[in-house]
């Protein structure tokens, strides 16, 4: 894989947001690169393992209320809570892998989909978190230790480019290590790896270990950011089908998917939210909507297809038509 | 004892609209392997149908159950033509990519014209009426609305068995090429299953319209249940989908009652899990 592009792009996403002063353009940039990342993530579990998750909001949620309640009731970092999240997030990641692993194809993307379900109820219930009425995290004055800024959306871009760049660095190295072509291999075909000799349960488990935790990291920086999470907001069907729906849209097992994905995605979502999301009549949610639809259905290769399609009419120029 | 028989027709009747609606939806996935999220968002939209045929015009329920069927398949129809066609060879996650689109659209165009207020049907020749057997106490409406799906399900599945047009669905979703060479329009069987996918959950939203609100949301935990009812049940197959939204409803309402209603769906969802992992395929899948 060629490196230039990938820098380019990553190069184009640090200056960006800061060189445009606009704030409204500033949360755009932070969405895009929280979900670019969260589609990397997924992308490793999906993409290269082929196995289907409709369940990641279970992991964003974890790593979200992980840092959420140790700040509002010990008062612990969210730098702390972050990494104990991504703990917490591979723990569940390593409990509900053993009886997902064992279905295949749709019955385990159902699994998933079924556990996050399950997660978000027990958190609805659970008096201790505040159940379904959700935290709001005490504002305190700027300061890195207690990641809240509020007089510049900068330090949070900051913190999502961080993140992000570690995110694609573990996408990118997975990817070009004998682990990625492992998972790809299973992903073809779980027979073959096998016959092969992959030990495929260790490595599906390790591709979703990694992704989970990756996942969690996202959560707490959210839910830093938002400043107010419940239930339905990071455990809720929303989140785990929009990093689902922006790494296909931009192109699935490719690290190149969820940036496109996110680039064109996000700006949709956020700016017919702001535009027309005031008159609370879901406008905003409808015009997202169709055109999710039209774009899918006038390019369903996914916007990478579409790209190297191009390209490739553009290598074939000249030659014979056979 | 009382309360548990109670609960267990309780749960059989809850379950059977359940089933019909995972009928609709496994129709459509053991056929051409697509993911409908719409497809909670077809059975809203024949809710409001039935609730405006009411408001307007006076006309009770039962009624509307022919129009609202109608228009629940043909926006199925409409589906299929306007965008399902179109992805039907793309890449995996694509088609569901589209209809999760459309269910968003839809959601919200039902809130942007209608409100999100909740609306009831308040009226109707079944309201308010029940059947006391021993201790047990049988709404009409709820039971009504168990014994039209129960109905509907087995005339889907004798259509789909019987008929020679079952056979071509039958065929279409065993092979493609293969039912293209021995002749079928495998086109039309995608659109008219598409559209018998729509009716089914359109009976389902009629019946249940008398008893639960109507508002833009009010398909959606049917259609999330009803992805987990034909999973469970094993994809493409009917009776499978039948008994499993049984057993879902029969499991909610049990596990509900017992655990607390917070956790009815979470046990469903555990139910599957559970199901799973003796039958990895679902309980009629191979």
């Amino acid at each position: 894989m060629k490196k230039t592009p990938l820098l380019v792009i990553l190069a184009l996403l640090l200056i960006l947001p800061l060189v445009v002063e606009d704030v409204n353009f500033q949360h755009v940039m932070l969405m895009m690169l929280i979900f670019a990342g969260l589609g990397e993530a997924w992308n490793i579990i999906t993409g290269f393992a082929g196995q289907t998750s409709f369940g990641h909001a279970a992991f964003f949620g974890i790593g979200a209320y992980t840092s959420t309640v140790l700040f509002y009731k010990f008062n612990v970092s969210p730098w702390i809570g972050m990494i104990l999240g991504a703990l917490f997030a591979g723990i569940v990641a390593f409990l509900v892998s053993y009886p997902c692993f064992r279905l295949k194809g749709h019955y385990f993307a159902i699994a998933t989909l079924a556990v996050a379900e399950i997660i978000k109820q027990l958190f609805v219930s659970w008096d201790y978190v505040e159940g379904a009425t959700g935290i709001s995290i005490p504002v305190v004055p700027d300061s890195f230790w207690a990641m809240q800024f509020h007089r510049s959306k900068i330090p949070y871009v900051l913190i999502a480019y961080g993140l992000f760049v570690f995110v694609l660095f573990v996408a990118v190295a997975i990817e070009r290590n004998k682990m990625g072509y492992y998972l790809k291999a299973i992903r073809e075909s779980h027979e073959a790896a096998e016959a092969l000799g992959i030990n495929t349960a260790r490595y599906k488990l390790l591709a979703m270990i990694v992704s989970s935790m990756l996942t969690a990291l996202f959560g707490t920086l959210y839910a830093q950011y938002i400043l107010y999470i419940d239930p339905f907001m990071v455990f809720g069907l929303d989140v785990s089908m929009k990093i689902v729906l922006l790494t296909v849209l931009g192109g699935l097992g490719s690290v190149y998917g969820p940036i496109i994905g996110a680039a064109i995605l996000i700006p949709l979502s956020e700016y017919t939210r702001t535009l027309l999301g005031g008159t609370g009549k879901g406008i905003d949610l409808m015009i997202y909507g169709i055109l999710i639809v039209i774009v899918v259905v006038f390019e369903p290769r996914g916007i990478l297809g579409l790209l190297r399609k191009r390209s490739r009419r553009r290598l074939n120029y000249g030659k014979s038509n056979a | 004892m009382s309360m548990l028989a109670q609960l267990v027709v309780t749960g059989v009747l809850v379950g059977s609209v359940y089933s019909l609606v995972a009928v609709g939806l496994t129709l459509v996935w053991g056929l051409m392997d697509i993911i409908n999220f719409a497809h909670g968002d077809f059975m809203m939209i024949s809710m409001y149908t039935v609730f405006w045929l009411y408001a307007l015009l006076k006309w009770d329920p039962l009624v509307s159950l022919p129009i609202a069927a109608f228009v629940a398949g043909m926006i199925g129809l409409l589906t299929y033509k306007l965008v399902i066609k179109r992805v039907l060879n793309a890449p995996g996650l694509m088609a569901l990519l589209a209809t999760f689109g459309l269910s968003l659209f839809i959601r919200n165009l039902a809130q942007f014209l209608w409100s999100p207020n909740y609306r009831f049907v308040g009226e109707s020749i079944l309201s308010g009426k029940r059947l006391i057997i021993s201790d047990v106490i049988v709404g009409l409406p709820q039971l009504v609305a168990a014994l039209g799906s129960i109905g509907m399900t087995l005339a889907v599945a004798l259509f789909i068995k019987k008929t020679k047009f079952g056979k071509a669905i039958q065929a279409t979703a065993q092979s493609r090429e293969i039912a293209e060479l021995m002749g079928v329009d495998t086109e039309k069987v995608y659109m008219f299953t598409f559209a018998l996918s729509g009716i089914c959950v359109g009976v389902a939203g009629t019946l249940l319209s008398g008893i639960f609100p109507v508002y833009p949301e009010s398909g959606a935990m049917y259609g999330l249940l009803a992805f987990v009812i034909v999973a469970l049940g094993g994809f493409g197959n009917i009776w499978g989908a039948f008994y499993a939204g049984i057993m879902i409803g029969l499991a909610e309402t049990i596990g509900g009652f017992y655990l607390g209603t917070q956790f009815k769906y979470a046990i469903a969802f555990l139910i599957y899990l559970l199901v799973l992992q003796f039958r990895p395929k679902g309980l009629f899948g191979w």
